[in-house]
């Protein structure tokens, strides 16, 4: 997989994941490219295109996209079910997973996929051993978070 | 349980993230980050010590403005510190920032490379895959450099932990595609081959992924995967649903291993290995079953997963190719799929079915679904299925249903999405010519084309109708008939006019004789299409006006009147007034014999390789129309040998600046048409005339252009040397050849010739003698003479048997327009008075360049002098500078030159400014110089 991406119906980017080195400037002319394709796009038509050299694999969840770009070898089916993955994944961490949980926890959705794919690749498929991983560092971070719930007042900068 | 209840919510950045969702307009946006940038870049910066707390918020907030698509360029420091940090969750911020944020900042990356270090070394399986993933995701040089050799020891370590290893393979694919020189498995690749042995599902997941990559490109080194890989599959594939418990994705056993197995057993040939090939195909013909069996969910999750592995076990069996009997059973099921009420499984099955059809042995069977093909084309309600509808019919067209398939993309176009209509009508071109058994039906479907989308008719397809006629006797007359029929419609297109006009030109007199299309009604129909058309084809239409003043003598009266008329003989444009202008006079005073031979019918062209075929295949990638090549090698194999020759017919061939009417040697010196000439040009020239055999060396060359003497070329077995000498615009280079070895090098030639627009001359070259003895020299002359300013090199071939082995080998020879200067000396005064009046933009050429050689003042000078100018003291203002004057002798013509010369040694950079009195001079001294400094 060369990218993988999030975005709302309104197209704004909620996650973007790079497996391939591209400038800044590249990524979002890719970014602004593909989204405005993708949201052309009927809901009953095949969720799979030709974009560039690439095959483009997407699905819609609710109001949210998701968007990946594979190569010409890869699997188009198996890729569907790596999105559906993914959001299962979501799911079970914030428990009915929204828009908003991945607006405001941006942070653990990146750390979920990475649980999940690394450089473009699945790297567990377990669900079960993805969210283990998650919820142990978790674990490390409540257990060291209390010290700090006592600093209100700095947060509302 | 959401998550702000879990971990550590970062409350303030909770709130700036709210207040940007609040923002009513990007402009307030846009206040709100500058404001929150002012208010971080302030905390950073501030003398109270932050505590990691706020700095991870801090770095996190920043995060978040670049993710929503704003530059950050600062806090990266501040994220590097937090990946020291003991505590977990900064530690994690920190990679993050990282990851997204990559600088190439050197310093910073000897940091973070020393963070990940410790990382790795801590022997705490988190922090170790924290920073893992932070290799993979950054996968830079730097850190391939740093970690490359300490992974894979990661990766087979007896007590790394299963996680640790999942990430360590994937880390390593990742430093492996971008610096594969770097990753060097070595001692250990047996094994991480053997991690497809592992236990944990997990950690084989990862593995494969990696070993896949690596056995692409050491096939040999990693070929005991295969036999691993089968059983693994094997072991999968017989599971029942719920024995890999978490590894069950919807009822179907490890849908994601499957799939990477089967694409390993891609990079292999089948199996050698009786046994191990008997096991893989019971395993493919286990998949092929279980399509067949009824789905164990309705979901679509479930059915997705076991049609992934499914094709992806066809694409393994028309990778082997070797098994009709799966072949046919692929075939099959997929042909099942095209009639699935899922549109992704119709793609899907279109696409498959696509490399299916170059397999001889399902080729046939894939020809049965051909109703259902032009079906989909005609009712799928997404173009990028009708685009694999296309495609497939394409892929599956032979001679026994090419009328059909054509036909049917013919009226497909008609309706067709603007985005697929190039590609729809270069693939109706290629089919129509490829399968064309009578030529009549060639030309009809490829004037349908013009008529149908004339837009999208690119220039090779119409040359390409063209250049067919002429080269097949039998389907002119029917090719004149129909495009004068064709002309007839109010409204044609231009393209239309083009053929129209170029075929009656050719051969109109073929239905001359009925009288409703005699001559004149000819050349009135084409005539009345004039004035709607471009230039360029009102010069083509100008020239199938004078062939049919050959042709038909009593058209004469007719056209030289309207060659006469002021809107051609003083048109506007250049091209069009000098055809007019050299055609009226070559009609009034050539004899009908001379005319006759001028405007003789075009010989026929050389059969090459389609050029149509070749546009495609660059349009698509050389992957893509591969089914077509594949045929086209099998089924013409030796024509396309015969194409690939670019010898000596060429001289028959127009080449790319000729005007295809043959008329250049009669027409004054000069009137080569030149926008013209890239209308009506042979398109398979476009390598350009006479490209030599062997690749051209030019290493030498750029060595000679400020001396004269030294070796130019040298190998184990040959010596070159050159000696030249120039007076005014004439030349003499002595070749000295030596022969290295203690053999004898039969059959010597040595040819020179001047390609392109050469003009230099040689004036003589006397053959060399054919045997040069072991360790012998051979001297050659050549004698040169400058007519006007040149560009080109001459290239010299020489060819010899060295120990029966032919040697053949071309050169660019040392002889550039530099050559023939005359150094003038001047005052300073002069100097900068005729630079005055070289002041138009062209006459001037400038290049700003870096050094590539030393600047040191001495070698300059050298250099400059070497260059045949005079180099002129105490003229420029800044002593650093160099300034140089010349005249450059040609023949014909005398051209003044002044260089200047700016080196600034403290950039290393050099800029070059040139005069000159011609402006090609300029240019061409301009190019040859930068690349001497």
């Amino acid at each position: 997989m060369q990218f993988m991406l999030l975005f709302s119906r309104q197209g704004k980017l909620r996650l973007q994941k790079w497996y391939v080195p591209l400038s800044d400037k590249e990524k979002k002319k890719i970014t602004r490219e593909l989204v405005q394709t993708v949201l052309a796009r009927k809901p009953k038509m095949c969720s799979f295109l030709e974009w560039r050299d690439l095959k483009i694999v997407y699905k819609r969840y609710a109001s949210l996209y998701f968007c990946c770009a594979i190569e010409d070898q890869d699997n188009e089916l198996i890729t569907l079910e790596i999105i559906h993955r993914y959001v299962e994944l979501l799911d079970k961490y914030f428990g009915s997973v929204c828009e908003l949980d991945i607006i405001f926890n941006f942070e653990k959705a990146y750390f979920i996929l990475d649980e999940f794919l690394l450089g473009g690749e699945a790297q567990e498929t377990s669900k079960k051993n993805v969210l283990k991983a998650i919820e142990q560092a978790d674990l490390l971070q409540e257990s060291q978070s209390e010290d700090w719930g006592s600093l209100p007042n700095e947060e509302l900068l | 349980m959401p998550a702000v209840s879990k971990g550590d919510g970062m409350r303030g950045l909770a709130v700036f993230i709210s207040d940007i969702r609040n923002c009513k307009s990007k402009e307030a946006e846009i206040k709100r980050i500058n404001k929150e940038l002012a208010n971080i870049r302030s905390k950073f910066k501030g003398d109270k010590a932050l505590d990691g707390y706020s700095k991870k918020k801090y770095v996190c907030k920043l995060l978040f403005i670049f993710l929503l698509g704003h530059d950050i360029d600062f806090g990266h420091m501040e994220a590097v510190n937090l990946l020291s940090s003991n505590k977990y969750t900064e530690k994690q911020i920190g990679y993050l920032f990282i990851s997204v944020l990559v600088n190439s900042n050197s310093e910073l990356i000897r940091l973070i490379n020393n963070a990940i270090k410790n990382d790795l070394s801590s022997r705490n399986p988190t922090f170790m895959c924290l920073a893992l993933h932070c290799i993979a995701n950054v996968g830079s040089r730097e850190m391939a450099e740093a970690f490359a050799s300490e992974i894979p020891r990661i990766l087979v370590a007896g007590d790394t932990m299963d996680s640790v290893k999942q990430s360590a393979a994937l880390c390593l694919l990742r430093l492996y595609k971008t610096s594969p020189d770097l990753v060097l498995m070595g001692e250990w690749t047996s094994r991480v081959v053997h991690l497809l042995n592992d236990q944990h599902m997990g950690v084989v997941t990862a593995a494969i992924s990696l070993i896949t990559c690596l056995s692409q490109k050491n096939p040999d080194e990693f070929k005991t995967c295969v036999s691993l890989a089968v059983s693994r599959l094997s072991r999968i594939v017989s599971s029942a649903s719920t024995d890999l418990q978490d590894y069950t994705y919807y009822f179907v056993p490890a849908p994601w291993l499957s799939c990477k197995l089967l694409r390993l057993l891609q990079c292999y040939p089948p199996p050698e290995d009786g046994a191990v090939k008997g096991r893989l195909v019971e395993c493919l013909e286990t998949i092929l079953n279980k399509a067949q069996e009824p789905p164990k969910s309705k979901k679509v999750q479930h059915s997705n997963a076991k049609n992934a592995i499914l094709f992806e076990a066809i694409s393994l069996i028309i990778h082997y190719d070797s098994e009709p009997n799966l072949l046919v059973r692929a075939c099959n099921q997929l042909g099942q799929f095209l009639q699935h009420r899922e549109t992704n499984l119709r793609y899907l099955a279109l696409e498959s079915m696509c490399t299916l059809a170059s397999s001889e042995f399902s080729h046939e069977a894939v020809k049965t679904h051909i109703e259902t093909v032009i079906n989909a084309l005609k009712t799928e309600r997404d173009v990028s299925v009708r685009q694999r509808a296309a495609d497939l019919l394409y892929a599956m067209c032979d001679r026994s249903n090419a009328k059909q398939i054509v036909a049917e993309m013919l009226s497909y176009l008609e309706t067709a999405d603007y985005s697929i209509r190039e590609e729809m009508v270069l693939k109706v071109a290629i089919l129509a010519e490829k399968y064309a058994v009578d030529y009549s039906w060639y030309v009809d479907t490829i004037l349908n084309l013009i008529r149908i989308a004339g837009d999208y008719v690119s220039e090779e397809v119409w040359y390409r109708v063209i250049q067919i006629v002429i080269n097949r006797d039998d389907v002119q007359g029917y090719a004149a008939k129909t495009v004068f029929e064709a002309l007839q419609a109010p409204a044609c297109h231009e393209n239309m006019v083009k053929v129209g006009g170029y075929i009656l030109g050719e051969f109109g007199n073929l239905i001359a004789g009925d009288p409703r299309s005699s001559p004149l009604v000819q050349f009135n129909l084409l005539h009345s299409k004039f004035h709607l058309c471009s230039v360029p084809t009102r010069a083509l239409l100008l020239s199938a006006y004078i062939k049919f003043i050959n042709l038909f003598p009593e058209t004469k009266a007719t056209i030289q009147e309207v060659l006469r008329c002021d809107s051609q003989i003083r048109n506007s444009d250049v091209e069009l007034q000098q055809r007019a202008v050299e055609y009226l006079k070559l009609s009034s005073i050539a004899s009908t014999d001379v005319l006759a031979t001028v405007l003789e019918e075009m010989p026929p062209f050389p059969e090459r390789e389609s050029s149509i075929l070749a546009k495609l295949k660059k349009k698509k990638g050389p992957g893509a129309v591969s089914v077509t090549e594949l045929e086209d090698n099998k089924r013409e194999g030796g024509e396309l040998n015969g194409g690939a020759d670019r010898g000596p017919d060429t001289a028959s061939t127009p080449s790319p600046s000729a005007d295809l009417l043959g008329i250049r040697s009669a027409a004054p010196v000069g009137a080569a048409p030149a926008s013209a000439g890239s209308l009506l040009v042979d398109v398979f020239s476009e390598a350009g005339p006479a490209a030599p055999s062997a690749a051209v060396n030019d290493d030498g060359f750029l060595r000679f252009v400020c001396k004269n003497n030294g070796v130019l070329f040298e190998n184990q077995l040959l010596q070159i040397g050159i000696k030249s000498e120039y007076r005014q615009n004439l030349g003499r280079m002595y070749l000295f050849y030596g022969n290295k070895t203690s053999v004898q090098f039969a059959s010597f030639t040595t040819t020179v010739n001047c390609p392109g627009e050469l003009q230099s001359h040689i004036l003589s070259t006397k053959p060399v003698e054919p045997l040069v003895e072991g360790g012998a020299q051979i001297q050659q002359v050549l004698n040169i003479e400058c007519l006007t300013d040149f560009s080109d090199a001459p290239l010299l071939n020489i060819k010899f048997r060295y120990g029966g082995a032919l040697q053949n080998l071309t050169l660019k020879l040392p002889v550039t327009i530099n050559k023939f200067f005359q150094p003038t000396e001047m005052t300073s005064h002069d100097f900068f008075q005729r630079w005055k009046q070289l002041s138009q933009p062209q006459q001037e050429a400038q290049k700003i360049f870096k050094a590539n050689h030393s600047m040191d003042t001495e070698v300059l000078k050298a250099k400059l002098l070497g260059l045949g100018t005079a180099l002129l003291d105490n003229v420029d203002p800044n002593p650093e500078n160099y300034v140089c004057a010349g005249v450059i002798q040609t023949k014909g013509q005398q051209v003044g030159c002044l260089l200047r010369l700016e080196p600034n040694a403290q950039a290393q950079m050099y800029r070059l400014t040139l005069r000159c009195s011609k402006d090609s001079v300029s240019r061409r001294l301009c190019e040859l110089l930068a690349q001497q400094f």
